[in-house]
C-alpha cells in the first residue's frame, strides 16, 4: 500500500526515466565495488592458496626464493598513517577553529583557500620535496633533537639517513591536513551562531565557548574528518615509495627504512617476473582494501554512537 | 571551390593511408635512443611512424606474448619458458649496450676511488659498513678516507638495470648467489631503496656517505662520482661508452652466432667494464607481414647507420663484427 503510493504518482513518463536511470546508476556504484573485489580474489588465488592467511604474519619477501609476506608492509602502513594522523589531526582541527572562529572571515576565507591548495599539489611534488628539503632537514635538525630528548627509547635510536618512516609520515601528515581541516571546517560552520551567543551570555570565556559550542557537539564530525583523512594516509601511494627508503627489513625505530603496502606494489607490479610474486602483491591490494574497509567500519560505529539519538 | 576542398582531403586521406603504424613496447632502459632513432628513421622514410611504449622490460615480453604489438623490447633476455609461450619463434637482437656505473657521494674524496669487486659485494651485503674499512683503504692507500657510515643505496622497483648488477655480483660471489641471487627484484641484505634511476641518483646526491648503482647516463648526466671497478683482468675500469663496447667485444664467434640470450657481466679484455649488458629488441619472426618487414628494414638501419646517435646518449654501440653478424641474420630472414 505504502509502496504503491509514489508510483501512482509518477505518472510523468520523465520521472520514471529518471528513477530507473538513478537507481542504475547507483546500483553500478555497488557493482563496481563488488567487481573490484572479485578480480582482487581472482588475481590473489594462487598466493592465498600456497600461503594462506600465514602471508599476514610472514616477515620474509623474497621473490627470488619466491616467499612472500605481507607482514613489514601492513606494520609500515599502519605505523605511516597513524603517525601522521597524530601530527595531522590537532593541527588540522586548531586551524579549521583559527579560520571559522578567531581570524576575520575575509582572512579566513583566504587561508582556507591556502589550506585547500594543498590537496592540489600532485603527490609526486611532495616526493621530489621530501627527498631534497624534507629528508635532509629530517636527518641534520629532527633525528638529532629526538635523539638528544627521547633517544632512551628504542623508537628513537639507530642512524637516520633522512629517508625512513619519519619523513614518509610527515610528508603524510601535510597531505592529509586539507581532508580534515576542510572537513572540519564545514562541521563547525554548521553550529548556527545563536548556540556559540548563548555559550558567552551564559559567562563562558571563548575558549570555553569553544569547547562547549563547537568542539562537544563537533565530535562525530571531527571523527569523520580525521577517518576521511587516515583512508588517504592509508592508499597514498608516490610521495611514500620516494621518501619511505622501500625495505621489508622490520625495524623498531621510526628513524629507519620501511615499507607500506601501496609503496611496494607501486614498486613492484611492472616488472614483477613471475606468477606468484604477481598473486602475493595482489593479496596485499586485497589486505589492503580490507583495512580500509575495517577502519572505515570502526570510525562510522563511533560516529554512531556519538550521534545524540533523537 | 568544394571541388578543391574534397580532393584536398582525399589527398590527405591517401597520404594518412599510406603510413605504416609499427607499435612497440617494453624497456625503460633503452626508450632514449629508440626514440632518437625512430624520428631520424622517420625523417628518412616518412611513411613509417613507430610508436614504442616505455612499460619496462617484463611488460614488453608480455605485450609481445599477446600478440598486440608488431615488437617487443627488453633489457633481459627471454626465459625459456616465454619463448615457449610465444605463437612464432622469437629472434633477440642487440641494439646498443649499457652499463651500470657504481656511484658515491662523500664529502672531500676525488672523483673514480677504486674498489675491487670482493669489496663491492661486501659493502652491499652489509660487511663492510665504514668508509674507512682497511679493504677499501688498501685500493685507495693515497686517499684519507673518513669515518663515516657507509649507506648502501638500492632500486626499490623491479629493473633491468638491478637484474645486470646483481647478475654481475652473483657471478663473482658465490656468497651473494646463495644468500641473495640475481633478479629484478631481490631481498636487499643492507641498505634503503629509492624508485627509479632518478630516485637512486637523488638520494644519492642528498646523503653522505652513501653508495649506490644507476644507469650509466644518470652517473654522467648528473655529475656523481663514480668508482672504478676491477675488471676480470684486474685493471680498474671506469665506466665509459667505449668499456662498455669492449665488454662485447670479448664473446666467441660461436657465441656471436648463437642466440645471444647471454650475459655480458665480468667480460674479460682489459678495458672491458665489467658491469654491461646488452638490451634487446625482440622481434617476432613472421613472414608475409607488412610491418614486421618494416621492422626488420629499421633494425637493418638501426644496427649500421642507427649507431653514430648511441655515444651521444651514453649507450655503447655494438662490436661491428656483432652489427655484421645481426645483419646477416636479419637479412635470412627476408621472404
Amino acid at each position: 500500500m505504502l509502496e504503491s503510493l509514489p508510483c501512482r504518482r509518477m505518472q510523468n513518463r520523465q520521472d520514471l526515466i529518471t528513477l530507473w536511470l538513478m537507481r542504475w546508476l547507483a546500483a553500478m556504484i555497488v557493482l563496481l565495488l563488488i567487481l573490484l573485489v572479485i578480480l582482487l580474489c581472482k588475481l590473489a588465488l594462487p598466493a592465498i592458496s600456497k600461503f594462506g592467511l600465514g602471508f599476514i604474519l610472514s616477515d620474509t619477501w623474497n621473490p627470488i626464493t619466491e616467499e612472500f609476506g605481507a607482514f613489514p608492509f601492513i606494520i609500515g602502513t599502519l605505523i605511516t598513517s597513524f603517525m601522521a594522523l597524530l601530527m595531522a589531526a590537532p593541527l588540522s582541527v586548531s586551524v579549521a577553529l583559527f579560520i571559522c572562529e578567531i581570524c576575520p572571515k575575509q582572512l579566513g576565507r583566504l587561508l582556507g583557500t591556502f589550506v585547500e591548495m594543498i590537496a592540489a599539489v600532485p603527490s609526486i611534488v611532495f616526493g621530489l620535496w621530501g627527498i631534497f628539503s624534507l629528508a635532509p632537514w629530517v636527518q641534520n635538525v629532527v633525528t638529532p633533537f629526538l635523539k638528544n630528548t627521547l633517544g632512551f627509547l628504542p623508537f628513537f635510536q639507530g642512524p637516520s639517513y633522512g629517508i625512513g618512516v619519519l619523513t614518509a609520515s610527515l610528508i603524510l601528515s601535510i597531505m592529509i591536513t586539507p581532508t580534515i581541516c576542510t572537513f572540519c571546517r564545514e562541521v563547525f560552520n554548521t553550529i548556527p551562531s545563536q548556540t556559540k551567543e548563548a555559550a558567552l551570555a551564559l559567562g563562558a570565556t571563548r575558549f570555553e565557548m569553544i569547547k562547549i559550542a563547537i568542539l562537544k557537539p563537533s565530535y562525530s564530525g571531527m571523527i569523520a574528518g580525521i577517518v576521511l583523512g587516515l583512508g588517504r594516509a592509508l592508499g597514498e601511494t608516490m610521495a611514500v615509495a620516494m621518501v619511505i627508503g622501500n625495505t621489508s627489513r622490520l625495524s623498531l625505530s621510526i628513524f629507519a627504512p620501511g615499507s607500506t603496502m601501496a609503496s611496494v606494489i607501486a614498486n613492484e607490479y611492472a616488472e614483477a617476473s613471475n606468477a606468484i610474486h604477481l598473486a602475493s602483491l595482489g593479496y596485499i591490494a586485497l589486505l589492503l582494501l580490507a583495512i580500509t574497509l575495517i577502519i572505515n567500519s570502526f570510525a562510522r560505529f563511533i560516529i554512531w554512537k556519538w550521534t545524540p539519538k533523537i | 571551390m568544394k571541388m578543391i576542398l574534397v580532393l584536398g582531403l582525399w589527398v590527405m586521406s591517401l597520404s594518412l593511408g599510406a603510413v605504416t603504424k609499427i607499435n612497440g613496447a617494453g624497456a625503460t632502459f633503452p626508450y632514449p635512443i629508440y626514440s632518437k632513432w625512430f624520428s631520424e628513421y622517420h625523417k628518412l622514410k616518412g611513411d613509417i611512424q613507430f610508436n614504442y611504449q616505455s612499460i619496462g622490460s617484463g611488460g614488453g615480453i608480455q605485450q609481445l606474448l599477446q600478440q598486440t604489438v608488431d615488437f617487443g623490447a627488453s633489457d633481459a633476455p627471454m626465459s625459456d619458458e616465454d619463448l615457449k609461450k610465444a605463437s612464432w619463434p622469437v629472434l633477440h637482437i642487440p641494439t646498443v649496450i649499457g652499463s651500470v656505473a657504481i656511484v658515491y657521494n662523500l664529502d672531500g674524496v676525488p672523483n673514480n676511488l677504486k674498489i675491487s669487486s670482493k669489496v663491492l659485494t661486501d659493502i652491499f651485503i652489509g660487511k663492510i659498513v665504514k668508509w674507512n674499512d682497511e679493504a677499501l683503504k688498501k685500493l685507495n692507500p693515497q686517499i684519507n678516507l673518513p669515518d663515516k657510515d657507509i649507506l648502501v643505496v638500492t632500486r626499490a622497483d623491479g629493473s633491468g638495470t638491478t637484474a645486470i648488477f646483481t647478475d654481475y655480483l652473483s657471478k663473482i660471489s658465490s656468497e651473494w648467489k646463495n644468500k641473495v641471487g640475481n633478479g629484478k627484484t631481490v631481498s636487499w641484505p643492507a641498505g634503503i631503496g629509492g624508485k627509479g634511476n632518478e630516485g637512486v641518483t637523488a638520494v644519492v646526491q642528498k646523503t653522505q656517505g652513501s653508495i649506490g648503482y644507476v644507469e650509466l647516463a644518470y652517473a654522467l648526466t648528473n655529475k656523481l662520482n663514480i668508482f672504478s671497478l676491477e675488471n676480470l683482468d684486474k685493471v680498474f675500469v671506469t665506466p665509459s661508452v667505449e668499456g662498455t663496447s669492449l665488454a662485447a667485444a670479448s664473446l666467441s664467434d660461436k657465441e656471436y652466432l648463437g642466440d645471444l640470450r647471454l650475459s655480458l657481466v665480468n667480460a674479460s679484455g682489459k678495458q672491458a667494464y665489467p658491469i654491461s649488458a646488452f638490451t634487446y629488441i625482440l622481434l617476432p619472426v613472421k613472414q608475409n607481414n607488412a610491418e614486421n618487414k618494416e621492422v626488420r628494414n629499421f633494425l637493418l638501419w638501426a644496427l649500421t647507420k642507427g649507431q653514430q646517435f648511441a655515444p651521444e646518449l651514453h649507450y655503447a654501440a655494438l662490436p661491428k663484427k656483432l652489427s655484421d653478424s645481426l645483419i646477416k641474420k636479419i637479412k635470412a630472414l627476408k621472404d
